[in-house]
């Protein structure tokens, strides 16, 4: 095939990844309209309160456009969005918007933290159990992720909580910080650490670490868990292949082998596990957040959720969709990157 | 890198190797048995599939999986002992002084590194070339295996070659740090017809203005006995008969004969090709 047609080829399809982007969202801010639609909760009491007069509940349906056809209601709804007009919480009664930018961070420190020692840990030992495969490290490691995936993240967080908090005392307990540093930070990013770093606060920062260190130790256990046994079902593929038996008749070494001809072609399918499961944890991991006091999304979404706070409820689930979404862009380009026969 | 062959001593020696292949359900014997030697001359190992012909020619790298049981009264390769050699005399063998060529090139060369890329590295890992001078290094060799547009090719990945761009690839590797033995484990068996002339044509050329000695495992009893000086015959994991290749047709053995007959043949019309009768008897272990 002549370079210039391949080349146009490739921009085709990426560009057709990105136009899915916009049709995924409105099909998403579809979803979450007729469900908003849908519950028994009827959004003008929630403004304007259960025991307000008959003429005031009927101007706020009119001003909340309640009273118009259901597409021009989606219209509004969609014009709302784009403008970053979520509504507002019935709890907090802030913006919505406000309030998931004031949790958000908290959850994104947190599962960014994870997933790097998750991966990390994960990837490594994978490719020791899969290189070993057999030997008392791989039962060994195997055991160890057969754990992480089974143990339940509130035993595992409250004996951590009981171990190095209550008797060791070597870290700090539930929260996101001391409260000796509490708003002494000037927040830019909503990150304790980069805000900290950023304000050359060095106690501050070291404090937010620690905070971090028990709930991301357990929530990075828990996804390293899945991604060691990922890789090394992948690397045990990739070592039978042929082109593994070239590389040793080649005469390489046994660490050039694994890692830059297996391992690299592990990382095609292993960068799909890798961003579903950051994903999963931008989400808000709700267990893991509510030992430890950690006010993230996933608290955010549970509370309002339970108080029936329909916009909150709606616009974190759009926001997670978002994510979720924005990730798998990342991914699909990342496979570009690494695999040149989706180039 | 010493290159040393005793006088009078052939290249390979092979006496009495065995390899098992334990398994839950019990153990598979693959190779039962088989010497031979190579010296500067093209060996041929035919043999339907399963017969131990890769497998043999595995043993002698080393690269059989570590399940594999292997013994022999001698496995040598020059004064190395194979059964004994550590891990980095071995490294320094393959590849170095022994090269490998296998079947499909779709499946052999690592789908994420370029062609130039997987060349240079055979060539850095047995000598001391830096990054530029083994990318020149590589250009040449593709040259050399009569790639037309070298550099197009050095910079594609397997997946944008055919399958005989991609063996001649395989071939430039394997000949890279200039080996004395080349395997060749059935180079040709995926390729097109058009394509297996020129790819053995190839290999021909390049091991004998190399002065290599060349051990070509194939199923195709013609084509050996075509392009090799000798030819041995395996059956279940031993060798039934070893003879010069010309004389092939005067094949005394029941297999040999058996596998001869049953090839159609353009000049010969015949309204029924026999099947292979299998004598029991082949199987008894040998001396």
């Amino acid at each position: 095939m002549p370079r210039a047609r391949l080349i146009s080829r490739q921009w085709g399809s990426l560009a057709a990844t990105a136009a899915s982007i916009p049709i995924t969202l409105l099909g998403l801010a579809l979803v979450t309209f007729f469900i908003g639609r849908v519950v028994p909760i009827d959004p003008v009491l929630a403004v304007v309160g259960d025991r307000a007069p008959a003429d005031v509940v009927a101007r706020a349906r009119v001003e909340l456009g309640l009273d118009q056809p259901l597409p021009m209601q989606f219209w509004r709804y969609l014009t709302d969005i784009v403008t970053g007009n979520l509504g507002r919480s019935v709890m907090t009664s802030n913006p919505v918007w406000e309030d998931i930018a004031r949790f958000f961070p908290a959850t994104f420190e947190l599962a960014t933290l994870a997933i790097i020692i998750a991966a990390v840990l994960g990837i490594g030992l994978g490719v020791l159990a899969a290189t070993r495969q057999g030997s008392w490290v791989d039962q060994a490691v195997r055991v160890f992720c057969l754990a992480g995936h089974s143990l339940p993240v509130f035993v595992l967080g409250l004996v951590s909580l009981l171990v190095f908090y209550a008797w060791l005392g070597w870290l700090p307990g539930p929260g996101r910080q001391g409260i000796v540093y509490q708003d002494m930070v000037e927040p830019v990013t909503g990150l304790l650490t980069l805000d900290a770093a950023l304000a050359n606060d060095w106690p501050a920062f070291w404090d937010a670490v620690l905070h971090l260190v028990q709930p991301a130790g357990i929530l990075a256990f828990f996804s390293l868990a899945y991604i060691a046994r990922m890789t090394r079902a992948f690397m045990l593929a990739e070592l039978r292949s042929e082109y593994v038996t070239t590389a040793r008749a080649k005469g390489l070494s046994n660490a050039r082998i694994v890692w830059r001809h297996a391992f690299r072609n592990t990382l095609v399918p292993l960068v799909t596990v890798i961003f579903l499961t950051y994903a999963g944890l931008l989400e808000g991991a709700v267990l893991t957040e509510t030992i430890f006091a950690w006010p993230g999304l996933g608290q955010y979404l549970t509370v309002s959720l339970l108080n029936a706070d329909m916009n909150a409820v709606l616009g974190a689930t759009l926001v997670v969709g978002l994510i979720y979404v924005v990730l798998n862009l990342f991914a699909d380009l990342l496979y570009r990157l690494l695999d040149p026969r989706t180039r | 890198m010493t290159r040393t062959v005793l006088p009078g001593e052939p290249l390979v020696a092979v006496r009495n190797l065995h390899v098992d292949f334990p398994s839950a359900t019990g153990v598979t014997q693959a190779v039962r048995g088989v010497s031979f030697a190579i010296g500067r001359e093209k060996l041929g190992i035919v043999g339907e599939s399963g017969s131990g012909k890769s497998v043999t020619g595995r043993a002698l790298m080393r690269l059989l999986p570590g399940s594999a049981r292997v013994r022999a009264d001698a496995l040598r390769f020059g004064t190395t002992d194979i059964l004994h050699a550590s891990e980095a005399e071995m490294r320094a063998l393959r590849g170095g002084r022994i090269g490998l060529i296998l079947q499909d090139p779709k499946y052999s060369l690592n789908p994420v590194m370029t062609a130039g890329a997987q060349i240079a590295e055979a060539l850095r890992a047995h000598t001391k070339l830096g990054r530029r001078e083994a990318r020149e290094a590589a250009l040449n060799l593709l040259e050399s295996v009569k790639i037309r547009d070298p550099r197009r090719v050095h910079d594609a990945y397997p997946h944008e070659l055919s399958g005989g761009m991609g063996q001649r690839v395989m071939i430039a590797m394997m000949l890279a740090p200039n080996p004395e033995l080349l395997i060749a484990d059935e180079p040709t068996s995926a390729l097109d017809a058009s394509v297996q002339a020129e790819i053995l044509s190839l290999i021909e050329e390049q091991v004998d203005s190399r002065g290599m000695a060349l051990m070509l495992i194939s199923h195709d009893l013609p084509l050996v006995s075509r392009f090799c000086d000798r030819v041995a015959v395996m059956y279940a994991g031993q060798v039934m008969e070893e003879l010069p290749a010309a004389d092939l047709h005067r094949a005394t053995h029941g297999y040999t004969r058996g596998l001869l007959e049953c090839l159609p043949s353009l000049e010969e019309r015949r309204e029924r090709l026999p099947t292979l009768r299998r004598d029991p008897s082949w199987l008894a272990p040998r001396a």
